[in-house]
């Protein structure tokens, strides 16, 4: 990944106004849905597989390849419908990267999107965002509308005979709805708790129907593979986890942003020469790589050539995640990161499963006395405690994603929790 | 409150209500689109205004109410004009969102709800509105996001709101953020159009931005 720096942008490049269609048509854009669908050259087994041979690790977290989800589907019944499901909720904290697609090249997506439901031979398309992008899910809903206008959505789309509906879904609010079966429940208009797996959404999923959910930067990524070939597309980046990535940088840096790079960076690099370094030059303590679920990293473990990529994350017990890395300076009080992070899934726990339900309100209560100096020698066991109580546990993964962030700093910055222990004397012998 | 209202929908919003209904193979999906129109036209959802929905899409009370008592951004209670979610979460919470929420509270001098004194204001600690990068942010009732909030910014968007002014749209984008076109397209906005088309592929060079 040495030549990082000679990266051109792909999925959000320096075009003015790329979000018209005009001027995303100028620039190559819906070629590659009218070669899939009209130049006799593509079936959907044939674009299923090229996206399975690019290896597109899903953007939205778990790093699935996408092209082998897509064909998990069925196969195509006459008049059962089928849906895609496409995930713009990005509620996790440190991640505000799809956003930039809907709003900087958000025909990217829509040509994505299409590609995709012709590959999966969907019926209808359903974007989800989350409701706080209000002023995005209007701009969104224009590009939409372009879309319609020129003939790149609705019937019969280039003549090809191939329809596809495009819907926009306001969320209300609610991180658990970026959980894909939650986010069906939400679209079906239930309450979402998320389901029980099986019944995979594949087999069963919006309204009962064989469904794939897919992350917004998945599928921007689909008429990039389609244009320039797999073997392209996965020769960008970490070659286990390859091709482009919009990587979120937040937190004590100079230069916070979405920047798109491949897979692989150095996080040191990501930190010192993106992010502009260290705000006010003080020292790095921890990144959290992909969200606030991943496991935290320590600044030992980053100066130590970490980058981002699955297998390089998997060294020291993380994950990639959404890619959004925050970055955290010396002066950054652990204790308090880790009961902000409690509140928050204490806040978006669905209350449907206990040990999430009950474990995120007692996360809560217990590192608030280590906020306030109360804490006691055996509550660092009950945390961890906790921890084990609640991974794996429940039926979705957000108990997990409470649990890791915490456990990590509870290993990494023991001390710092140690130093809030009421009575010193316990601590010195414990 | 001396004047009645009347939990009705007129034509126009029952058009709405069927553009929506439309779009899902279940009538009852549209429960979170009639939601919305319903809390626009009412400021809050109360129970008539549920009730409206579950007859409008003839669907159990029960069931709209567990949606709508689902998501913070559906106002159970009825509530000011202007909502502040003020992010506090690690990002902004860490780069001063929590300060921002002090001011909030003192300047607004706000009550144990988050109400202020003149009951135009309500402001509450908000979880991830997606926008770390440029934090902290808040969001001005449930619609428009302020960026690199600072308590100066605060303050002039208070008094922006006493006239019933929305903040303009503020395209996102720090300064140096490589993945926002308009950041670099700003300085010339006349011009875009006259420039030719730009090349597809531009070789993006981080350290040449400074």
């Amino acid at each position: 990944m040495e030549n990082w720096r000679n990266y051109t942008k792909v999925l959000i490049p320096d075009i003015p106004n790329l979000n018209q269609i005009d001027v995303y048509q100028k620039n190559g854009g819906y070629e590659q849905l009218k070669e899939v669908l009209t130049s006799g050259k593509w079936n959907p087994k044939s674009v299923t597989d090229e996206v399975k041979a690019a290896n597109i690790r899903g953007r939205g977290g778990a790093g699935f390849n996408a092209g082998l989800k897509w064909s998990f589907m069925p196969p195509k019944v006459e008049g059962l419908p089928r849906y895609l499901a496409c995930n713009g909720d990005e509620s996790e904290p440190g991640t505000f990267k799809d956003r930039r697609i809907f709003m900087f090249n958000p025909h990217l997506f829509i040509e994505g999107a299409t590609i995709a439901c012709y590959a999966m031979q969907m019926d209808a398309a359903y974007v989800y965002m989350r409701g706080e992008f209000a002023d995005w899910i209007d701009k969104f809903q224009e590009a939409v509308d372009q879309a319609y206008a020129k003939g790149m959505l609705g019937k019969n789309i280039m003549g090809s005979g191939f329809d596809l509906d495009i819907f926009v879904h306001k969320g209300g609010g609610a991180y658990i709805c970026g959980e894909e079966t939650s986010l069906m429940e939400s679209l079906e208009g239930k309450r979402p708790y998320p389901r029980s797996k099986p019944p995979f959404p594949a087999q069963f999923g919006l309204w009962g129907k064989p469904t794939t959910i897919n992350n917004i930067e998945t599928l921007a990524n689909v008429p990039l593979v389609i244009k320039n070939g797999a073997k392209w597309w996965s020769s960008i980046g970490a070659p286990a986890h390859p091709g482009p990535v919009l990587y979120g940088l937040s937190g004590h840096i100079n230069r916070p942003g979405v920047y798109e790079y491949p897979t692989g960076m150095k996080i040191t690099d990501m930190i010192y020469e993106v992010g502009g370094g260290m705000r006010n030059n003080k020292k790095l303590k921890a990144v959290s790589p992909g969200g606030s679920s991943c496991p935290l990293l320590t600044a030992e473990m980053v100066h130590g050539g970490l980058t981002m990529d699955a297998d390089s994350l998997r060294t020291v017990g993380s994950v990639m995640g959404t890619s959004g890395l925050c970055v955290l300076d010396e002066d950054t009080d652990m204790v308090k990161f880790s009961y902000r992070i409690a509140k928050f899934y204490d806040h978006e726990s669905c209350g449907q499963c206990t040990p999430c339900r009950e474990g995120t309100g007692w996360f809560v209560k217990i590192l608030r006395k280590f906020v306030e100096n109360r804490g006691e020698t055996k509550d660092l066991d009950l945390l961890l405690e906790l921890c084990d109580t609640m991974e794996g546990r429940t039926v979705c993964a957000l108990a997990d994603a409470t649990a890791w962030p915490i456990r990590s700093a509870l290993i990494h910055f023991r001390s710092e929790f140690e130093a809030r222990i009421v009575s010193k004397a316990s601590f010195a012998t414990a | 409150m001396a004047e009645s209202v009347v939990f009705e929908f007129t034509e126009a919003e029952k058009a709405e209500i069927q553009k929506h209904v439309a779009k899902y193979p279940d009538r009852k999906s549209a429960v979170m689109p009639a939601l919305w129109i319903a809390q626009e036209k009412f400021g809050w959802l109360s129970p008539e205004a549920m009730e409206l929905v579950a007859s409008t899409l003839d669907m159990p009370y029960a069931q709209v109410y567990g949606v709508a008592s689902f998501y913070t951004m559906y106002f159970k209670k009825k509530v000011p004009k202007y909502l502040f979610d003020i992010c506090t979460c690690f990002t902004c919470g860490e780069c001063g969102g929590d300060q921002i929420f002090k001011h909030a509270q003192n300047s607004l001098q706000v009550d144990e709800n988050g109400h202020s004194a003149d009951g135009k204001f309500w402001i509450r600690q908000a979880e991830c509105l997606a926008a770390c990068d440029t934090g902290p942010v808040m969001q001005i009732a449930n619609r428009r996001i302020v960026h690199n909030l600072t308590p100066a910014k605060f303050d002039q968007t208070v008094d922006m709101l006493r006239r019933d002014q929305m903040p303009a749209f503020e395209p996102v984008a720090p300064k140096y953020d490589q993945a926002s076109p308009a950041a670099k397209a700003a300085p010339e906005p006349e011009k875009v159009q006259e420039t030719p088309p730009p090349a597809p592929e531009v070789i993006s060079d981080s350290s040449e931005e400074e």
